[in-house]
């Protein structure tokens, strides 16, 4: 699994720059701070990548797409692979920090964590550089009509009918936000219509099940690239979330909907939950945060957004009652027992970590204290500051931190996934490369690694389709030997022959 | 964000403004209110001074 992320970007003392000139600043100044002096910039390798791949079966034609899904052309922007195998680059007007393959959501979480702050540490580079402030927001739209997305990506098992993945995710994914839902200000794309809603994403979803991303976006996204064997995997591109701020909640959305997608390719769920207007019912529960809309299912009966949570809790508790105890599948059960329950009977609990709570709580002391209505600009103002990245800054640090819950992860840990990447995936591998022999390293892709040891030799492509192999125990010993690159890389590649 | 795309944002969700007054009418009964008054200081001292021309500074183009 892994969370890419784009996020706001602003020069708030110099607004008429162009934010892809902001966004190219900020991911090249920690281009410089991590390879200073390198002549030629990282480049992606788009061998493989194909955006237009539909896993029902079919390849759009290119002309008919959207212009804006071309991902695969290279316009010369930077593209960075990291030494903790992300990838930090840019992606239409946003700094996009796409975090490296993991296997469990508390991984997940740590190495989003991290983005967060390797995104922080880059633009006071480029603020510095530039003598311009550049200011980075972890949320998903300006309030005015534009929205940017928080993907979640899950390797699913690709013999199961993706009509059973529609089925099941469609009504979990419109309920998941009354915990997931990092809060807005702000009614409508355009926010037209002044009051509060749970969801930052809700308003900006038109079509139950389809290929795009950024217009006329899906509930369920039918994007083909699995970035791994073809035969065997998909990849469930997830595109309905939210940014969140809280560590706590990420960690709960990937954990929750990775047990969903368990059960799902299991056949373990055995209801099934018939939406009459998901569309519809994604904004009616984003605006229901008492929890009393009933939402209409197609054989006439209703429930409401927390009955159908619960309904997907009851059925992976005793899907985990017969399987061997896994303590971290426990910790997302219980911590999701107790989110629905908190939200129905004691919802301040939830302060510090339910992001939407967290803001809500912010906004309605102000309201309380100075009398102001949705329509006013500082609570406009502490809806966007509240993703601010900056430690100072940031409303949602400053609340965390006074909840005084425990937290997720120590400073070690975050700053430990800022420079090293996690040991059980192939994401090692790259990440590893990149911290070793950075400087040859002259493209990637999730699936490849494209090396040049000197001018004048050739370039070396090393494809890597298992995303779970090439992990610590496999190629740590490549690394131990600290040998030449030209060495490395015949050695990396020889290793990778015998696996294929 | 495209032209078209810009054009059917505007038009998307009629029926949802109506839902939308409700909600409001009804969400203000609800408030969540924890004791955070003891760090309220804290975050006027952080928020941007001018938050008028703060919101309409923050302007980002459509993405993903």
């Amino acid at each position: 699994m892994g969370i890419e992320t784009e996020y706001g970007i602003s020069s708030p003392n110099n607004l008429g720059i162009s934010p892809t000139i902001l966004c190219a600043a900020v991911v090249n100044a920690y281009s410089d701070f991590l390879f200073p002096g390198r002549a030629k910039p990282m480049r992606w390798d788009y061998y493989v990548e194909s955006p237009f791949n539909d896993v029902r079966g079919y390849e759009i034609e290119r002309e008919l797409a959207d212009p804006e899904s071309w991902t695969d052309i290279d316009i010369g922007m930077p593209n960075l692979m990291l030494p903790n195998g992300a990838r930090f680059y840019v992606d239409h007007a946003h700094p996009e920090y796409s975090g490296p393959e993991v296997t469990n959501p508390r991984d997940a979480a740590l190495w989003d964590m991290a983005g967060d702050r390797i995104l922080d540490d880059a633009a006071r580079m480029a603020s510095e550089l530039t003598g311009n402030l550049i200011t980075i927001y972890k949320n998903n739209t300006d309030g005015k009509g534009a929205s940017y997305g928080t993907h979640e990506n899950y390797q699913v098992a690709r013999d199961v009918p993706f009509d059973d993945f529609v089925k099941h995710l469609t009504p979990f994914f419109v309920t998941r936000n009354i915990w997931a839902g990092s809060g807005r200000v702000g009614l409508g794309q355009e926010s037209r219509t002044s009051g509060f809603q749970i969801s930052q994403r809700a308003d900006f979803f038109e079509a139950r099940v389809g290929l795009e991303t950024t217009v006329n976006r899906p509930i369920i996204n039918t994007r083909d690239e699995p970035h791994a064997d073809p035969t065997k995997f998909r990849r469930l591109h997830v595109i309905v979330g939210d940014a969140n701020m809280s560590p706590t909640m990420t960690f709960l959305k990937m954990g929750v909907t990775a047990l969903v997608l368990s059960m799902i390719e299991d056949s373990a769920l055995e209801f099934a939950i018939d939406l009459t207007d998901p569309v519809l019912e994604m904004q009616s529960v984003s605006r229901d945060y008492q929890f009393t809309h009933p939402l209409q299912l197609t054989d006439g009966t209703s429930l409401t957004a927390i009955q159908i949570q619960r309904k997907y809790l009851h059925a992976a508790q005793n899907y985990m009652a017969h399987k061997p105890n896994d303590a971290m599948t426990e910790q997302v059960l219980v911590l999701w027992r107790e989110v629905l329950d908190a939200l129905e009977s004691d919802t301040e609990s939830l302060v510090g970590a339910v992001d939407w709570v967290t803001k809500k709580s912010v906004l309605d002391s102000y309201r309380l204290r100075d009398g102001l209505d949705w329509q006013d600009s500082k609570l406009k103002a502490i809806d966007i500051q509240y993703s601010d990245i900056r430690a100072d800054k940031s409303l949602a640090y400053l609340l965390q931190r006074n909840s005084k819950r425990a937290e997720l992860f120590t400073d070690q840990e975050v700053e430990r996934a800022m420079t090293n990447p996690p040991e059980d995936t192939r994401a090692y591998v790259r990440g590893k490369a990149v911290q070793n022999y950075g400087q040859s390293v002259v493209g990637a892709s999730w699936e490849s690694l494209i090396f040049q040891i000197s001018p004048d030799q050739p370039l070396k492509r090393i494809g890597l389709s298992d995303a779970r192999g090439y992990s610590a125990i496999e190629t740590s010993h490549l690394f131990a030997k600290q040998c030449e690159p030209a060495e490395f890389v015949s050695n990396l590649e020889r290793l990778t022959n015998k696996q294929h | 964000m495209t032209e078209q795309n810009f054009e059917s944002a505007k038009s998307a969700p009629t029926g949802a403004d109506d839902d939308d007054n409700a909600a409001t009418a009804k969400a203000a009964k609800q408030v969540i209110v924890p004791d955070i008054s003891g760090i309220l200081d804290q975050i006027d001292a952080v928020l941007e001074k001018n938050s008028e021309e703060f919101i309409s500074g923050f302007v980002q183009k459509g993405g993903q």
